[in-house]
C-alpha cells in the first residue's frame, strides 16, 4: 500500500472514529513521533464532539493517578473523605490518548481494559469504595520498531482501527483536505468509500440497504475467510458501518459501507488470505480494484435483493485490497515466532521486589528483610488517623503518633536474571570427541555469565540417565570445579539429558528467572529412556523431547561436539528450535555470541 | 454494582464448560472456586457477571455487615452473635468484583476513614466481608498483586477474614466462591492459588460460523435494545434459575455408589494427580452435575463430563506430552470407560 492510500485510510477511519469513538472502542496508529502522526492527531482532536474530554495518559501512570484515590490534603482540611478523580474517569464519556503504548506494561493495560469494557471504574482504595463512570475510547500511540513491539494485543483487540502511518511521508499528507491548520471542527465527512476501496468508491452509487441479519452474516463470513480470530472484529465492521451509512445519510449500511468497514476493521487483522484466492493468484492484492467495478454494478441496477455469494464476495474484495502486500510475509514471520515468545521467555522478564530495580509504588508492610520505609507515603498514611490517636488513652505528648500499620514500603520492578543450564553430554563418544574442549567451552562461558550476573546449573548425562551435577548457582567456581571433576564414558542417553534440562529450566522459570539450555553433545544417541541400548529408538526419543522442549518456548542452544557436524544435532537443534553451532567453527567468541543470542 | 443492564446468562452463546462449571459451583460452593483461562473476547467477563442476575435470593440476618445465615447461627458474625433479635430477610446474593489497583486496606477491611476523621473508630468492612455467602471475581486473576494473592489465600483456606488495626480486633466469616478469569499468556498463575480453584475450564474463542454470527446477532440485539432483550430471555434465565434451586434441593438425595467412587479414585490415579483433593472435587462436581440433570445416583457419565475441569489443573506438568491438560485428562477418560 503506497503511502497516500495508507494516509487517506487512516483519515477515513479517523472520520469514522470521531463520528462514535464510544462505540469504536479505540484506534491504534503505529507511527514514529513526528509530523505526520501530529497531524493525524491535529485533525482528530479537531474532528472530535466539541467538549468532549481528552486525556493523555502517560506510560504506566500510578494507580493513584490512574484509577484515583484518596484526596488527603483535601481530606484532612475538609473533615472528610475527598476523593480525587483518576485519568480514566476524568475521561468519561471521552478519549484517552496513549502514548508509547508499545511499552505499556500488562497491568496498566489490564486496567485500561477494564475501563473500557466495564464503561466504569471500580475504585477499591484508600479506604475508598466508589464506581466511577469511565466510558472511555483509547487512542494508542505506538511508536514499536520492530515487529515484535506492539500494543498490548488485548488492548488492540477493544480498537476498532489499527492505522499505520509508518510509510506515510509528508508528500503523501499535503492532501486536499488538508487546507490549513485552523480546521473547522468537523473537516472530516467523507464522501463514501474512496481509495480503499478500489475505483469502485468513485462512482457514487444508491445501493440497496442490507438487513442486519445478513450484515452480521456476510461479516462474519468475511472474517472467517480472512482468518480474523476476534468476536470483537464483526461487532466493530458492524458499528462502523452503521456509521458509514449514518454519514452519507443512509439508515441501514449498504454494500459500499460494509466495504469500507471491513476494510478498515478486517485489513489489519486479517491472518490468512481466502483459500481460492490463495490458490489463483497468491500474492498479488492488485486485481480486486480492477474487477470490482464490473460484479456489483449488476446486483444493485436490476434489484433490491443482493443474492448470497456476491455481497460477501465484494465485501472480501475490499478487505483484500486494504490487506498489505508483504501480508504473507509478516505471516511466515509470526508462525516462526510463535512457539517461542508465548510465554516469559525473555530475558529479564519483570519482576516485583521489594529489593531492588525500579521504583513503582508503595505498600503496606514492614520495612525488614531488606525492604526500605518510604517515609512520606508512612506519614500521609498515618495523617487521616491523628485525630483518632489523640483521643486514645495510651496517647503521648506525641504531636504525630506513626503506628506499624502505617508503615509503607516501596515495591521495585526488578529485571530478573537468567540461568543457563548447561547440558553435557559426557558420554563415551564425546569423551572421544573432546570433552575437554567442551569444558573450556563451557568454562568461557561461565566468564561471560559473570559478567552478567547469571546465574548457572550443570546437568551431565552418560551410561543411563542424567545427573544434576550443580543446581542453580550464582557462584562460578562452584560451576568450574564440578565441571572439571565430570568423567567421562558410557553410552549417550540423550532424551534422558533434554528431559532433565528441560525439568529444570521450567522449574527456573516458575521461578521467576528466565532460564536457557545450553546442549554439549555430539547428538550420538544409543541409549533409551528406559536403560536400553539401540540408536534408532534412542534417536526417536531424543526427537520427541526435542519437540516438546519447543512447545515450552524455553531458548536453547545447541553445540555440536561432533568432530565433524552431525546432521542429526542439525535436524535436532531445528526441532528444539534451538540455535546450532557446531563446535569445530566455534571460538570462544563465536559461542559466548551464541549464547548471547539465544538469550535475546 | 450499577443498574446497567447486564447480558443475560441465558443469552450466552456456545461456552459451555464455563457455564456448567459456574452452574456447578453455585450449587455447591464447597467445590471451592471457578478459573477460566483463555483468549481474549471470548465472554469470560460477559459469563461471570451474567451470574448475579441469576443466582436465587438468599436468606441473610437483616442489618448484618457479612450476610450471616440466619439457618446456621454456629458461623455468625460477633454483631449477629451479640443481637437478641434477628429478622429474616431475602438479599441477593453478592457476585464481587475484587479490581486490580485495590488497596489491601479495602479488601480485608479497616478502620472506617470517615469516620477516624472526626476521632471514631468504627470497622469498615472490604470486599472478603462483602462477598461473604457468595462469589469473589477477580478479573485478570494472573496480574493481581503478590501480597494480595497471599491474602486470599489465608482467608480462603480459613473461611474467616481476621483485622486488627488501631487496637481494633475484628473477626468475621469470608466464605466465599473464587472465581478467577484471564489470559494465560499475560503471566502464569501461582500454583498455590491454581490449586484453590476446584474448576477450571479453558475458554476458547468459538470457530465454528453459525456460532459466531449466532454471538454477533446476540450482542447487536443486546446493544439495541438492552431492557428488550432482557425481557426476552426472562423465561430462559427464570428456568435455568430454577434448575439451580432445584438441583440444590437435591444434593444431599443423589446417592454416589461405590462403582463411582472407585471409577473416580482409578481416574486420579491414572492421570497422577497429587493428593486427594482432586478425588474429592470429581465426586462433588459429579455429583452437582447429577443434581442438575435431575439424575437420581452418579453416574460415568458424570464423571466424564466434569473431569476434563476438575482434574485438568491438577495435573503434574508432563514435559514430554505437549497436548493441552483436557486432551490428557480425556484420554485417561477415555482409557477407563471406553470411548
Amino acid at each position: 500500500m503506497s503511502g497516500a492510500a495508507a494516509w487517506a485510510g487512516a483519515l477515513q477511519a479517523l472520520g469514522l472514529f470521531a463520528a462514535d469513538p464510544l462505540g469504536l472502542g479505540g484506534i491504534a496508529v503505529r507511527a514514529g513521533a513526528g509530523p505526520v502522526r501530529d497531524r493525524w492527531l491535529k485533525i482528530l482532536y479537531d474532528s472530535l464532539p466539541p467538549g468532549m474530554p481528552v486525556r493523555r495518559v502517560p506510560l504506566n501512570a500510578g494507580d493513584d493517578r490512574l484509577l484515583g484515590g484518596l484526596d488527603l490534603a483535601a481530606t484532612l482540611q475538609a473533615g472528610h473523605l475527598v476523593e480525587q478523580k483518576g485519568l480514566l474517569s476524568e475521561a468519561d464519556g471521552g478519549v484517552i490518548v496513549l502514548p508509547m503504548a508499545e511499552r505499556i506494561e500488562p497491568g496498566s493495560a489490564a486496567r485500561l481494559r477494564a475501563a473500557s469494557d466495564e464503561g466504569q471504574v471500580t475504585l477499591q482504595r484508600d479506604g475508598l469504595s466508589r464506581v466511577l463512570p469511565a466510558h472511555i475510547a483509547m487512542v494508542a500511540l505506538d511508536e514499536g520498531a520492530d515487529p515484535d513491539e506492539h500494543v498490548p494485543t488485548s488492548l488492540l483487540d477493544r480498537m476498532a482501527f489499527l492505522i499505520d502511518l509508518t510509510k506515510v511521508s509528508l508528500r503523501d499528507i499535503e492532501y486536499d483536505d488538508w487546507s490549513g491548520v485552523a480546521a473547522p471542527s468537523r473537516p472530516l465527512v467523507l464522501a463514501g468509500p474512496s481509495a480503499m476501496t478500489g475505483g469502485a468508491g468513485a462512482v457514487h452509487r444508491a445501493t440497496a440497504a442490507v438487513e442486519t441479519a445478513k450484515i452480521i452474516e456476510t461479516l462474519c463470513g468475511v472474517a472467517m475467510s480472512l482468518g480474523v480470530d476476534s468476536i470483537r472484529a464483526p461487532l466493530f465492521a458492524l458499528r462502523a458501518a452503521r456509521i458509514a451509512a449514518a454519514q452519507d445519510g443512509r439508515s441501514e449500511p449498504d454494500t459500499d459501507d460494509l466495504s469500507l468497514a471491513v476494510a478498515l476493521v478486517y485489513g489489519p487483522r486479517a491472518t490468512r488470505l481466502p483459500p481460492q484466492e490463495e490458490a489463483e493468484a497468491p500474492p498479488e492484492p492488485e486485481p480486486p480494484p480492477e474487477d470490482q467495478p464490473e460484479p456489483p454494478p449488476p446486483d444493485d441496477e436490476d434489484q433490491e435483493q443482493i443474492p448470497d455469494l456476491p455481497l460477501e464476495d465484494i465485501v472480501l474484495e475490499a478487505a483484500i485490497a486494504a490487506l498489505p502486500p508483504d501480508l504473507l510475509a509478516q505471516l511466515a514471520s509470526l508462525s516462526n515466532t510463535k512457539g517461542q515468545v508465548r510465554m516469559p521467555g525473555r530475558v529479564g522478564q519483570a519482576k516485583m521486589s521489594l529489593k531492588r530495580g525500579r521504583p513503582i509504588g508503595t505498600r503496606q508492610g514492614e520495612p525488614k528483610g531488606g525492604a526500605r520505609l518510604h517515609l512520606l507515603e508512612t506519614l500521609k498514611a498515618a495523617a487521616p488517623w491523628q485525630t483518632l490517636r489523640r483521643r486514645a488513652p495510651e496517647h503521648g505528648p506525641k504531636r504525630f503518633e506513626v503506628r506499624r500499620d502505617d508503615f509503607r514500603i516501596i515495591r521495585f520492578r526488578q529485571r530478573v536474571g537468567t540461568t543457563t543450564v548447561f547440558a553435557v553430554d559426557a558420554s563415551g563418544s564425546a569423551a572421544m570427541n573432546r570433552l575437554g574442549e567442551a569444558k573450556g567451552a563451557v568454562e568461557l562461558l561461565l566468564a561471560d555469565c559473570y559478567v552478567r550476573r547469571d546465574q548457572v546449573a550443570l546437568i551431565a548425562f552418560r551410561g543411563t540417565g542424567a545427573q544434576l551435577l550443580l543446581a542453580p548457582t550464582g557462584s562460578l567456581l562452584r560451576a568450574k570445579r564440578s565441571l572439571a571433576g565430570l568423567p567421562g564414558g558410557g553410552p549417550t542417553p540423550l532424551a534422558a539429558g533434554i528431559d532433565a534440562a528441560m525439568a529444570l529450566a521450567d522449574t527456573i522459570r516458575r521461578s521467576g528467572r528466565t532460564p536457557i539450555i545450553t546442549f554439549l553433545t555430539d547428538a550420538r544417541a544409543n541409549m533409551t529412556r528406559e536403560g536400553t541400548g539401540g540408536r534408532p529408538k534412542a534417536e526417536a526419543e531424543a526427537m520427541e523431547s526435542a519437540r516438546a522442549l519447543r512447545a515450552t518456548g524455553i531458548a536453547a542452544l545447541l553445540v555440536d561436539t561432533s568432530p565433524r557436524p552431525n546432521p542429526f544435532a542439525r535436524t535436532l537443534a531445528t526441532e528444539m528450535g534451538a540455535r546450532y553451532v557446531p563446535l569445530p567453527y566455534a571460538n570462544a567468541a563465536a559461542l559466548s555470541h551464541a549464547v548471547r543470542a539465544a538469550a535475546a | 454494582m450499577s443498574t446497567r443492564p447486564v447480558f443475560p446468562f441465558a443469552a450466552i452463546v456456545g461456552q459451555e464448560d464455563m457455564k456448567l462449571a459456574i452452574l456447578v459451583a453455585a450449587i455447591d460452593p464447597g467445590i471451592g472456586g471457578v478459573l477460566a483461562f483463555g483468549d481474549r473476547g471470548t465472554g469470560k467477563s460477559t459469563t461471570i457477571r451474567a451470574l448475579a442476575a441469576l443466582l436465587p435470593a438468599m436468606k441473610v440476618n437483616q442489618g448484618c455487615r457479612y450476610h450471616c445465615d440466619p439457618a446456621t447461627p454456629d458461623v455468625w458474625c460477633a454483631d449477629c452473635r451479640a443481637a437478641t433479635k434477628h429478622k429474616s430477610v431475602t438479599a441477593p446474593v453478592p457476585v464481587v468484583d475484587l479490581p486490580l489497583g485495590a488497596t489491601e486496606d479495602r479488601v480485608v477491611g479497616a478502620l472506617d476513614l470517615e469516620r477516624a476523621l472526626t476521632g471514631h473508630k468504627v470497622f469498615e468492612p472490604g470486599l472478603l466481608a462483602r462477598a461473604n455467602r457468595g462469589f469473589l471475581y477477580i478479573d485478570e486473576v494472573n496480574l493481581l498483586e503478590d501480597h494480595l494473592v497471599d491474602l486470599l489465600l489465608d482467608v480462603a483456606a480459613s473461611g474467616e477474614n481476621v483485622v486488627e488495626r488501631e487496637g481494633l480486633s475484628v473477626r468475621h466469616p469470608a466464605r466465599f466462591v473464587l472465581i478467577g478469569s484471564g489470559n494465560p499468556e499475560e503471566g502464569e498463575l501461582r500454583p498455590q492459588l491454581i490449586d484453590r480453584f476446584g474448576l477450571s475450564v479453558e475458554v476458547r474463542t468459538p470457530q465454528d460460523l453459525p456460532t459466531r454470527i449466532e454471538v454477533i446477532r446476540r450482542r447487536d440485539g443486546f446493544e439495541n435494545d438492552p431492557v428488550g432483550f432482557t425481557e426476552h430471555w426472562k423465561k430462559q434465565q427464570d428456568k435455568i434459575r430454577k434448575r439451580i434451586v432445584d438441583a440444590r434441593g437435591k444434593l444431599s438425595g443423589v446417592a454416589v455408589p461405590e462403582i463411582a467412587l472407585e471409577n473416580a479414585a482409578r481416574l486420579c490415579m491414572a492421570l497422577g494427580t497429587d493428593g486427594l483433593r482432586g478425588e474429592l472435587t470429581l465426586i462433588r462436581a459429579a455429583r452437582a452435575v447429577a443434581c442438575l440433570d435431575g439424575d437420581k445416583e452418579v453416574t460415568d457419565a458424570h464423571l466424564r463430563r466434569v473431569a476434563p475441569m476438575v482434574l485438568g489443573h491438577r495435573l503434574r506438568r508432563n514435559p514430554l506430552d505437549e497436548a493441552v491438560a483436557s486432551t490428557r485428562v480425556n484420554r485417561a477418560v477415555e482409557e477407563l470407560f471406553g470411548a
